[in-house]
């Protein structure tokens, strides 16, 4: 007859324990989040509709929608997404796949590894001297753009590095084994293999870059813009734009006077945006891993 | 000694050195490896067969800290070619120049099955792919060549369009083997092929090697003893990047090697 000891009752109570804990802590982080959410949409819903997202401002930002606003993130995010994404994956293949083990390829390593770390109003202002200033782009979505490609593209090479490496290497010796190059090997097995890590660290970054308001404000970023609601050809490359972070922090602290939904608004806006995109990489995710091939 | 072989060899080693950094895994190796037919290489762990066997298809290359020493020759045509020791990603600077149209030229099969991400079909296809060649029905006609060289075309032709890494351990074994097979290698090199699949299908594949051998000289590096003597004419003992011995496959098994160290391994004292 099994007798329940001493030690495998101890046993049961750690086990018990362990899982308590561990629960706790996942309780403790994900309530935060709910509350905040909650209130955050509790206290902006007299204003939030869709007309919120696709209406002008009105009567100097104390009534009407955040369009501009809106509409200016989601270019500054296009934009230094297309410029950040191929520099930042075709690097991170060189730095991978090919580079040799010497100083130098440790040396850039480091560089990207600490500029991963940088705070973003030093991008700001090094995006300030460099394109406003010294490249003579001005103040406009160019610049502002570039200064956040510059900001995400070392967690793009990060992230991208990491997914090349989750690719055995025994798939690549068997490549180069039946006399593909590096390129072929990189092309058939290597590439293929890790869309969905290097897609979804693009993704992450895109949400980080949406959200950023130092590396825009110095940059690009205007507190108005007279534009129509709904226009999606507002901005060109070269214009100053308005974007929701900075939408946010303007009519929070500087204008007196606006009703208090509208920032808890633009605020749910903007984190329903993030999640919107957020949401699209867990479902490219899901795509891609059914297809996985290992 | 060096035995006699009524075949011209087809590879010839010459005071081969090839080491990890500081490291040597091959000592001044000299050798001939005949032609179209088996040759069996045995010897413990950590006695330079994989390094030799890198070193003849020339994946050496990309060991980033290895250097290399010594000559291979295949058909009497430099392969490897450095008197003084050289590091083995400038090879290319020292003997043959196209080195991946050379490696086709040699089929490996590791020791651990790896089918690629990617249909049964496309595992074999890849390599011909990859050379250039684009036309279905060539392509077709390859893969069921391969296929059924390797003694997987019943089993599997009925979904080519599973996925290679879908297979068992074995099956994959043999689907490496169809991807070896699938650039027409004049040389096939066998890694341990059979420490991950079971006693029967390592009998199908040794069957399928005593077909082959007709075609093509095939290398055999294995830690079963028993192995090589089954299949191999000639075998060399290899120890600590050292040639031991290099016999008639009997002459190593007899018990009367003219080594003492050869003795003990064949006869399982040590090894």
């Amino acid at each position: 007859m099994f007798q329940e000891t001493q030690h495998v009752k101890r046993k049961k109570r750690a086990e018990r324990t362990a899982q308590g804990v561990f629960l706790g802590m996942t309780l403790c982080m994900v309530l935060p989040l709910i509350a905040v959410v909650g209130f955050l949409i509790y206290k902006a819903s007299p204003v939030l509709s869709i007309d919120f997202i696709m209406d002008a401002p009105e009567r100097g930002m104390r009534a009407g929608g955040i369009w501009p606003a809106f509409w200016g993130t989601v270019c500054l995010v296009f934009f230094s997404v297309i410029i950040a994404a191929p520099v930042g994956v075709l690097a991170a293949v060189y730095l991978h796949e090919y580079a040799p083990e010497n100083w130098f390829t440790r040396m850039v390593n480091l560089a990207v590894f600490n500029l991963a770390g940088v705070p973003s109003i030093v991008h700001a202002l090094f995006g300030l001297g460099a394109f406003v200033l010294f490249a003579g782009l001005g103040k406009s979505i160019l610049a502002a753009s570039l200064t956040l490609a510059i900001m995400t593209f070392p967690v793009i090479i990060e992230s991208t590095k990491e997914s090349l490496a989750a690719v055995p290497r025994s798939f690549r010796e068997a490549c180069w084994n039946v006399g593909a190059t590096r390129w072929q090997t990189i092309r058939g097995v290597v590439l293929p293999n890790s869309t969905s890590g290097i897609l979804t660290g693009i993704i992450l970054e895109v949400c980080r870059a949406a959200g950023e308001t130092a590396p825009i404000m110095f940059t690009g970023a205007v507190f108005f813009k007279a534009v129509q609601g709904g226009d999606v050809f507002a901005y060109g490359p070269m214009d100053q734009c308005m974007a929701l972070s900075m939408h946010l922090h303007t009519i929070s602290t500087q204008v007196p006077g606006v009703p208090e939904a509208i920032p808890f608004a633009t605020a749910v806006v903007l984190l329903g945006t993030v999640l919107v995109v957020n949401a699209t990489a867990i479902v490219l995710r899901v795509i891609i891993r059914t297809r996985k091939k290992w | 000694m060096v035995a006699t072989s009524q075949n011209p060899s087809k590879i010839r080693i010459e005071n081969l050195g090839v080491s990890y950094g500081p490291d040597p895994a091959l000592r001044s190796l000299s050798m001939d490896i005949p032609r179209n037919e088996v040759f069996g290489i045995i010897g413990p762990a950590q006695s330079g067969k994989t390094t030799l066997l890198k070193t003849l298809n020339r994946t050496i290359d990309l060991v980033p800290e290895a250097s290399v020493k010594g000559s291979v020759y295949i058909d009497d045509e430099a392969v490897v070619d450095a008197p003084e020791p050289v590091p083995a990603k400038s090879l290319t600077r020292h003997g043959l120049r196209d080195v991946c149209g050379y490696r086709r030229r040699i089929g490996m099969v590791a020791p651990l099955p790896v089918g690629l991400p990617m249909t049964i079909y496309d595992n074999v296809a890849f390599a011909p792919r990859q050379a250039g060649v684009k036309e279905r029905g060539q392509l077709d006609e390859i893969v069921e060549r391969c296929l059924t060289q390797a003694a997987l075309w019943d089993e599997v032709k009925d979904r080519l369009t599973t996925l290679g890494t879908k297979l068992s351990g074995g099956q994959q074994q043999r689907l490496t083997i169809a991807r070896a097979l699938s650039h027409e290698p004049e040389v096939l090199c066998l890694d341990e092929f059979s420490i991950a699949i079971d006693p029967v299908t390592t009998m199908r594949i040794e069957d399928v090697l005593r077909e082959l051998q007709s075609e093509m000289t095939i290398i055999l590096v294995t830690n079963l003893v028993q192995q090589a003597r089954r299949l191999a004419r000639q075998t060399a003992f290899i120890l600590n990047g050292e040639l031991v011995e290099l016999d008639d496959t009997e002459a190593i098994f007899s018990g009367e090697a003219n080594d003492p160290r050869t003795n003990e391994f064949v006869s399982g004292i040590f090894g």
